[in-house]
């Protein structure tokens, strides 16, 4: 359980992280949203105590990180900047840790062959690749048997067999009851593992809302048919939340609000012939984009249009 | 109070998860963590072996140098003339801080510039344990091995110079003191590098800043009208560390008790900054 009030974190002139309140509870996986820039490592940074807030506060189950008697059984944390020295073995890196806990050997070694470095545990880490790098921060993360466990970009520079590894882990701690928070800046990414989503840009939140909501507040699925009788087709489909749209004279509608299947049925029971049935989805993608579009900064030169359009 | 907060927390624990196992971070282990990390890199067994080898090698060349000169029967100037085997064969310890200053910096600096501090201190939020750690586990390794280097110099180069003005042995009064005392200084010499390094937080930056408080402010403080010198010079800490291993002193320089007392000021001081910034600043 991650609890941020007003989270804020100012470095001078600029507002990293914007008063911030969210929760992030066990059992699920919480996807960590945003667009480059929008204080996503800053917060992580700041849940486990590396950067102070400026203002308002953050809990892990309930006290200040740094107040935890073994801080490493209450987060396993995956930075993104590197956190290791070069010179030492993953295994040596791994050990010096858990020595600070009280953390058995055996559990380091446990670890290590979780994250399927077994064999260069006794190789030092700074001629690890990006992906082994990424590997030996995930096994310095859940070195602890965390409760919490948070993870800043994970897949970043991992090859598919690994990211589908990250993954099924995800989802397997969630099973087992613990706070998994990994943040992304792909969407896509996010809403294969995550049930919860956080949105910022700039700071800011943008939204707190489950994949499925932030679905339909884009506009949800919608139903392309085209019919001999789109009238008649208007009038049996007419319901609560359900809209219909289409163009006068044309065969083509765009249904919301009811599914593939009942218009098939509906037109069937009415005996209204159709073409065409199709369930378009949105794309999580493009919700994502809409939701963060003015916080995004740092802007492609495409978007030029787009923004005088809007000043407009 | 205690039991008051003590209570919930247990019992919540015990709900949540009965079979974990109860960790915890305490003093003694974060000391074991900086242990293990100090030997687990190639760097300090590098430099450690040049600290001692510095100690050895250049205290039995001078003792030597000493003995050809006086065999050949050259005019030897003040300095040479005045030594004893205690002043010859610790001739390294002004090579060997180096080294041992420089390790220092790398134990707490090094962690910043390769990232490592993230973990160290995710692992221990509260901080000032692993400033702690760091200078006791350097210090007292740099304090034995220098220890083993003054004894090593001394033992070799007595018995070069041995038959010579400057012969003396173990049970000389104040041989065993200054010896020590050399361990003594070039231990602290490394707890002020590790504060330095936590202090300025780049390798370079604590490399500079101790090079110059050894090495180059005694000398620019021969710059200073005379009358300045002589109450400012024996408190810097390049001299007062000298003192606590000098086999003899004069009205300018602080006896060994005093300049111990004055160069533990310093390695107070040092640290002191380093816990503040620790403290202070993100990471």
């Amino acid at each position: 359980m991650i609890e941020a009030q007003q989270l804020t974190k100012r470095y001078g002139e600029k507002t990293a992280v914007d008063g911030l309140d969210f929760t992030v509870k066990p059992g699920t996986v919480t996807g960590f949203l945003g667009p480059n820039g929008a204080g996503k490592s800053t917060t992580m940074r700041m849940i486990v105590g590396l950067d102070a807030p400026t203002s308002g506060s953050v809990t892990v189950n309930g006290q200040h990180y740094a107040r935890h008697r073994a801080p490493l059984q209450e987060v396993g944390a995956l930075l993104e900047a590197k956190s290791i020295h070069p010179g030492r073995s993953a295994h040596n890196h791994l050990r010096a840790l858990a020595l600070t806990h009280g953390i058995p050997r055996r559990r380091v070694d446990e670890v290590v062959e979780l994250a399927g470095l077994g064999s260069v545990a006794k190789k030092r880490a700074g001629a690890f690749s990006l992906g082994m790098g990424q590997r030996l921060g995930i096994a310095a993360a859940l070195l602890g048997d965390p409760q919490t466990v948070m993870l800043d970009e994970p897949v970043n520079g991992l090859d598919p067999e690994g990211v589908l590894w990250i993954r099924n882990l995800l989802t397997s701690l969630a099973a087992e009851g613990r706070t998994v928070f990994v943040s992304s800046h792909l969407m896509s990414e996010v809403a294969l593992v995550a049930d919860h989503l956080i949105v910022v840009g700039r700071g800011r939140l943008l939204a707190d809302t489950t994949v499925r909501d932030l679905v339909r507040e884009a506009g949800g699925d919608t139903v392309k048919v085209a019919t001999d009788d789109p009238a008649r087709l208007r009038d049996v489909l007419a319901g609560p939340g359900v809209e219909v749209t289409g163009r006068v004279g044309s065969e083509e509608l765009q249904v919301t609000g009811v599914s593939a299947r009942e218009i098939g049925l509906k037109a069937a029971e009415h005996g209204i012939p159709l073409f065409e049935l199709t369930t378009k989805a949105v794309s999580l993608e493009e919700a994502f984009m809409e939701l963060t579009r003015d916080a995004v900064e740092y802007h492609g030169s495409t978007t030029g249009t787009e923004t005088s359009r809007s000043a407009a | 109070m205690s039991t008051l907060t003590a209570t919930p927390d247990t019992s919540e624990a015990a709900l949540a998860a009965p079979s974990r196992p109860v960790y915890r971070v305490t003093g003694r282990r974060v000391l074991s963590s900086e242990w293990a990390k100090l030997w687990s890199l190639r760097s300090t067994w590098i430099t450690l072996g040049l600290g001692l080898l510095f100690l050895v090698a250049f205290g039995v060349i001078a003792a030597s140098h000493y003995k050809s000169n006086l065999d050949s029967g050259r005019h030897m100037d003040g300095d040479f003339a005045s030594a004893t085997a205690v002043s010859l064969s610790l001739f390294g310890t002004n090579f060997a801080q180096l080294a041992l200053g420089v390790l220092g910096v790398l134990v707490t600096a090094g962690e910043y510039s390769t990232g490592m501090i993230r973990s160290t201190l995710a692992a221990v939020p509260r901080r000032l344990p692993v400033l702690w750690s760091k200078a006791a586990v350097y210090g007292l390794v740099a304090l034995v091995i220098a220890t083993v280097g003054a004894f090593v110099a001394f033992l070799v180069g007595s018995r070069i110079v041995s038959g010579t003005p400057a012969a003396m042995g173990l049970g000389h009064a104040g041989v065993v003191r200054s010896l020590l005392g050399a361990g003594l200084y070039l231990g602290l010499v490394g707890v002020i590098g590790a504060a330095l390094g936590a202090l300025l937080r780049s390798v370079a930056g604590g490399i500079s800043v101790l090079v110059a408080a050894l090495m180059l402010v005694p000398g620019l403080i021969s710059l200073l009208p005379s009358s300045w010198q002589g109450d400012i010079s024996p408190y810097l800490p390049s001299h007062a560390g000298e003192s606590i291993f000098a086999l003899t002193h004069d009205s300018t320089t602080l006896s060994p008790g005093a300049g111990l007392l004055v160069f533990l000021a310093w390695t107070v001081l040092a640290l002191a900054g380093a816990a503040y910034r620790l403290l202070r600043s993100d990471v």
